[in-house]
């Protein structure tokens, strides 16, 4: 015997590996609406397996708590039981030894929390509350595109279907097909075999192939009139389906081009003009009014397009900045990025040859300032952020393009005041920051035991958020919370009848695509009000699943010109997929419209 | 055409076609449990795999179509373990009590185990617990659901009503009335389509024979049995007799040796429903007398139907009660009196191709007497009876009907085919405008098997627009049309099985196939032979209104023969 030994992995230990990852992948791609007490049951298991058997919670515990919860989901027990597991969680989770014993019952605890209503509804009518969706990626989809359906489509070439498959849900195919967050792919079935399909890929696959694709007929009008008011995401899908519909819809933008934050708020290199106006043309050719550079409170006002229109929907977005609120915030260089975004979208580009920049922010739109900061000629570019770059909100994708293109992230530092020098700005004066304990799901920073930092630098761009300009909609009668307003649901504003309101401006800022469901519900919404129930509905044929030899195989990602080539120009940064990728890609997709319990729950909705 | 080899043969088939059909074009037999033509096709049970030349994994045949070029192999040695795996697994979730199941010889599970000679079940035999009212017509023994979800989708696609729902994931799926409610408040019709469809015992028309062999065994009750038309077009499908000898004779001699009293023909009770709701057509469409269009109202399960989903529309209901209870308040009024025996000696046991009847003779409202029909059985049940007893039907000299409520015209035949009560009342309500008959078969543009069928018929210069449904959903597609204007009629026929009563969720089961059309044809034929085409010349109905109702829609008419579909207890 030697006295140490170098450890080698054992086959069995490689393999036990090998199913974690796999495990982990599984999860990953947990389906939508399972039932939520079997899989705290299956977790418990899957705990339990974990434990090393030293400790009594842990090893007798966690087996007791699982058959507790079993019983629970087989109709046994009462409400008593219920106290019996939380109790018993809760002395596991206190007791433990170790994170493998304290870490499982805590998980049972915070599902108690979460759905103690699917708890009692197993218990007294033995059945589960949730509702098991059947096509994961059109079910997390906000607009619910039906996607298999579209990479079908695009796998057979048939390009133009694809998109008017993607158009029945959602007006922007060309703008998703670039820029959308891809909430899709978060649940790919495709994950428990390797990795999710890359779906937005495909569809500017799609688009890029497909040519001009018309808009479908409108219903025959039924002289009801809409105004919209803000020409984005959400308001042009509302007015596009409101079109469709029959209505006469007439939208008012208070800038001078169309788009919203798709325009005023996404770089070109992202989306290119062409895209866009690809998808707004296609939207005014049902025959919408536009009306550019009209804002509501100063030009007209919301009593009077009540007045004028059976329907308003209030669309406006978030436009306004969010300020540091620190000492020299209003000199000479400090910028917002909603000003700087804003200006290039109206086509007001700075020059930055030669300055030093320096954002403050960690989110997509941080990002979307510093690779344009970049751009404008900028000698060095320097992103703060008060957390780790793991904890930034941006897209690592959206990162690490941003650090190769020669831009610097610091973590890890707060903004305490900015140094001016004759009213301009000389500098950045952050306070070092250490990453902490956790609040609300993320960890705190906290200063450090460590002086003040200079970071030199002539231009401040602050991305730290967007505010709502919502007060002439308050004044008129519209309930905010903060400063968003508080429509319900189904879009509609409580108190005022006949008026609708969604997107950005009543969710805070978010993604493209909830923008464009929100415009979606309101369309419908505001058809049921307006006296109508005309369906948007598709007569596409969708190629049926044949089976076909799925081994595991890797996903195709679109890749980017090279970065020392795109950090100069505006240009498009995303290089297309090639036809073999797009096919590969195609092929990889499971079709959970036939297979699994789609047949069952109906895997495609023609209509809504 | 896709070309493809299946088991060695070569094989053309249309594009989309499944491998089922593609194998079953050239006689080759892929066992299935779970599919449904038409109807379930989802691949649940994965008893119909398939292994495809190449493949990493078994195919389900029901629903993956044909591609070219491939080599399908039906019967593998790993297709052969799967499949008999897969058995075994559901045999694990099923009570396995067959000797005591009335589905016992006629169960796709217990048919699939033997054919693949299952003798072992290696896992541990754990069904559902049951969990229901036996009191309801509609009854589920939750221990023999195999979660095929036939009837989550007959009820959804056939039915329109979604009654049934799976709830749960994994392990804890399964089949639950939806919404967590109870049967009686989901609205369901009681139609029995989930149960005709069920390949097992699950579900099942509440067991009456034990009340109908106790009043025959009972000395001071005078039994009198109805036997409804579509009856005779089934009653013996699982007697193991010749078509040829299963005759409508033959039954009413099986019935009679039962030992029941008297046996009777619902035939008669449908000619006297047409003369009744005839005559309230007549009335409707001359004096504006009711709502419009009309609606036949003798489908129990399209009644419920229509008053769970389209209340302010039941008032178009005809007043006319359906046969069956026309027949039982005629034996217990003026049938009893011309015999003298007192109603409350009658047991008026009707025998239906329905489950939905066993609710209808419950309702309280729909009675003339104490009660007009005490007990409703299936054709299923007779047959039961029949099988009990041991009646060597095959042997039995044919009968006539009882008198005097035992001739029924072939427009009365016909009830029992989609269609027929249309046709039937047309026949009728032509004699009452014009005086004159018009040829018997003048009408048979209304007969069909496709779900929603419309005609125009001209009767004395005015035109008749007519509409007939079967099936529910169709029922619910027609009524929409109706409501919202694209469609108009004067009459409509709507029964909620599809293709009428032949295909009624009382009538014999034989798994996988839709038997209402194959039915019906023998309900034509039998109306084709009759000598009595028309209701209004059924002797025996001639003389029940000369001696005793006096004429269509009078007051006796009204107090025996019509009903408040609107106010029934649902």
């Amino acid at each position: 015997m030697s006295r140490l030994e170098v450890t080698s992995t054992a086959k069995a230990e490689r393999t036990a590996r090998t199913l974690y990852d796999s495990l982990s992948r599984r999860i990953s791609a947990s389906p939508v609406g399972n039932c939520p007490v079997e899989l705290t049951s299956a977790f418990l298991k899957l705990c339990l397996a974990q434990s090393c058997g030293k400790c009594v919670p842990c090893r007798v515990g966690l087996d007791r708590l699982s058959a507790l919860v079993d019983g629970l989901l087989d109709g046994k027990g009462s409400r008593k039981t219920l106290d019996v597991i939380e109790s018993t969680a809760r002395a596991i989770a206190d007791s433990s030894d170790c994170a493998i014993g304290f870490e499982a019952a805590k998980l049972v605890l915070d599902g108690m929390a979460a759905f103690r209503d699917d708890y009692i509804s197993h218990l007294e009518k033995g059945r589960c509350t949730a509702n098991f969706a059947s096509v994961p990626c059109t079910v997390e989809c906000p607009a619910h595109v039906d996607i298999p359906a579209y990479i079908a489509l695009t796998g057979e070439g048939r390009y133009a279907d694809a998109i008017r498959v993607i158009r029945k849900d959602n007006p922007f195919p060309a703008v998703c097909g670039l820029v959308c967050e891809h909430p899709c792919e978060h649940h790919c079935r495709r994950s428990t075999v390797d990795s999710a399909v890359n779906i937005r890929g495909l569809k500017r696959y799609a688009i890029d192939n497909a040519g001009v694709v018309p808009a479908p007929e409108c219903a025959p009008a039924t002289g009801k009139t809409v105004a919209v008011i803000g020409g984005g995401p959400a308001g042009l899908t509302a007015a596009y389906y409101l079109a469709l519909m029959g209505h006469k819809v007439t939208v008012y933008e208070q800038r001078t081009r169309l788009g919203g934050m798709l325009r005023y708020g996404i770089p070109l290199y992202r989306l290119p003009d062409e895209y866009l106006d690809a998808d707004i043309d296609v939207i005014l050719s049902l025959g919408i009014e536009v009306k550019l550079g009209v804002k509501i409170g100063r030009d007209i006002t919301l009593d009077e397009l009540r007045r004028d229109y059976d329907s308003v929907y209030i669309s406006i977005g978030a436009h306004a900045d969010k300020k540091l609120r620190i000492d020299g915030e209003d000199a000479d260089g400090v910028i917002s990025a909603v000003e700087l975004l804003g200006g290039i979208g109206d086509r007001q580009i700075p020059d930055f040859t030669g300055k030093n920049v320096v954002i403050v922010g960690g989110g997509n739109v941080a990002m979307d300032v510093t690779r344009t900061s970049m751009r404008l000629g900028a000698k060095s570019v320097k992103c703060l952020y008060r957390r780790r770059i793991e904890d930034m909100t941006a897209l690592p994708e959206e990162i690490e393009g941003a650090i190769a293109e020669g831009c610097e992230i610091i973590p890890l530092m707060a903004p305490s005041y900015v140094a001016v020098e004759n009213g301009k700005v000389k500098g950045l004066v952050v306070k070092p920051q250490v990453i902490g304990s956790y609040n609300r799901g993320r960890p705190m920073p906290y200063n450090a035991n460590r002086p003040e930092i200079t970071v030199d630098c002539d231009i401040i761009i602050v991305a730290i958020g967007q505010a709502i300009e919502s007060k002439h909609f308050a004044e008129s009668g519209a309930p905010l919370a903060w400063d968003q307003i508080d429509a319900t649901k189904s879009g509609a504003v409580p108190g005022l009848d006949g008026v609708f309101s969604g997107g950005d401006c009543v969710s805070g800022p978010s993604t493209v695509i909830k923008a464009i469901e929100a415009g979606k519900v309101a369309a419908a919404n505001i058809d049921e009000y307006l006296g109508f129930h005309t369906e948007i509905k598709l007569d596409v044929e969708v190629p049926v699943a044949t089976y076909k030899f799925k081994p595991a195989c890797g996903r195709v990602n679109n890749s980017e010109r090279e970065a020392d080539e795109r950090k100069h120009d505006f240009a498009l940064m995303e290089k297309p997929m090639t036809e073999e990728e797009a096919m590969q890609e195609c092929s990889r997709c499971l079709r959970c419209d036939h297979y699994g319990c789609a047949t069952l729950k109906g895997g495609r909705v023609n209509k809504w | 055409m896709v070309k493809l080899i299946i088991d060695g043969i070569s094989v053309e088939a249309a594009e989309g076609t499944t491998i089922l059909n593609a194998a079953r074009s050239v006689g080759i037999n892929i066992p299935t449990l779970c599919y449904f033509d038409k109807i379930n096709d989802i691949g649940a049970c994965r008893v119909c795999v398939c292994e495809i030349k190449g493949s990493d994994k078994l195919a389900a045949a029901c629903n993956t179509v044909v591609s070219e070029g491939i080599e399908v192999y039906t019967n593998s040695p790993r297709v052969r373990a799967a499949r008999k795996i897969n058995v075994e697994l559901i045999l694990s979730t099923h009570n396995c009590d067959c000797v005591a199941c009335v589905r016992s010889g006629n169960c796709a599970l217990q048919t699939i185990a033997n054919d693949l000679n299952i003798r072992t079940v290696h896992y541990e035999n754990k069904p559902a617990r049951n969990d229901w009212d036996e009191t309801l017509p509609l009854q589920r023994d939750a221990s023999k659901c195999i979660s095929c979800m036939r009837c989550v989708n007959v009820c959804d696609r056939l039915q329109g009503l979604s009654v049934w729902e799976v709830n749960g994931s994994g392990s804890r799926a399964k089949v639950t009335v939806r919404d967590g409610l109870g049967i009686s408040e989901a609205g369901c019709a009681f139609c029995g389509q989930c149960i005709t469809h069920c390949p097992t015992g699950a579900l099942t028309a509440r067991d009456d024979t034990d009340i109908v062999f106790d009043a025959i065994e009972d000395a001071d009750t005078v039994t009198i049995m109805q036997i409804a038309p579509a009856v005779r077009s089934a009653w013996a499908d699982s007697l193991g007799i010749d078509a040829a000898i299963a005759t409508e004779k033959r039954m009413v001699a099986a019935a009679k040796a039962l030992g029941v009293d008297y046996v009777f023909d619902t035939d008669f009770a449908a000619d006297l429903t047409i003369m009744e709701e005839a005559s309230e057509l007549i009335e409707r469409l001359t004096k504006g007398s009711g709502a419009m269009p009309m609606f036949t109202s003798c489908c129990p399960g399209w009644v419920r139907f229509m008053r769970y989903n389209y209340p302010e529309l039941a008032e178009n209901l005809s007043s006319a009660k359906s046969p069956q209870q026309m027949f039982g308040a005629i034996a217990k009024t003026y049938f009893a009196e011309k015999m003298g025996i007192d109603p409350a000696r009658i047991c008026c046991i009707s025998v239906m191709p329905c489950s939905s009847k066993k609710y209808e003779c419950d309702v309280p409202e729909i009675n003339a007497t104490a009660k007009d029909v005490d007990v409703v059985i299936t054709t299923r049940e007779l047959a039961r009876m029949l099988k009990a007893n041991h009646v060597n039907v095959a042997t039995l000299e044919e009968t006539e009907f009882d008198s005097p409520l035992g001739t029924g015209s072939g427009a009365g035949v016909i009830f029992g085919a989609t269609g027929g009560v249309m046709e039937a009342a047309l026949r009728t309500a032509y004699n009452m405008l014009t005086g004159t008959n018009p040829d018997a078969d003048a009408f048979k543009v209304v007969r069909g098997k496709s779900g929603i069928r419309e005609a125009e018929v001209s009767v004395n210069g005015t035109t008749l627009r007519a509409a007939v449904v079967s099936g529910l959903a169709n029922a619910r597609e027609l009524l929409d049309s109706i409501k919202s204007g694209k469609a108009s009629y004067d009459f409509v026929e709507v029964m909620a099985c599809p293709g009428g009563c032949a295909g009624g969720g009382g009538q014999p089961i034989t798994d996988g196939v839709e038997l209402a059309s194959e039915r019906s044809k023998k309900l034509y034929v039998l109306d084709s032979k009759s000598t009595l085409r028309f209701s209004h010349e059924n002797p025996e109905i001639k003389a029940l209104y000369e001696s005793y109702l006096e004429k269509p829609l009078s007051h006796k008419a009204h107090e025996l023969l019509h009903t408040d579909h609107k106010n029934w207890t649902l």
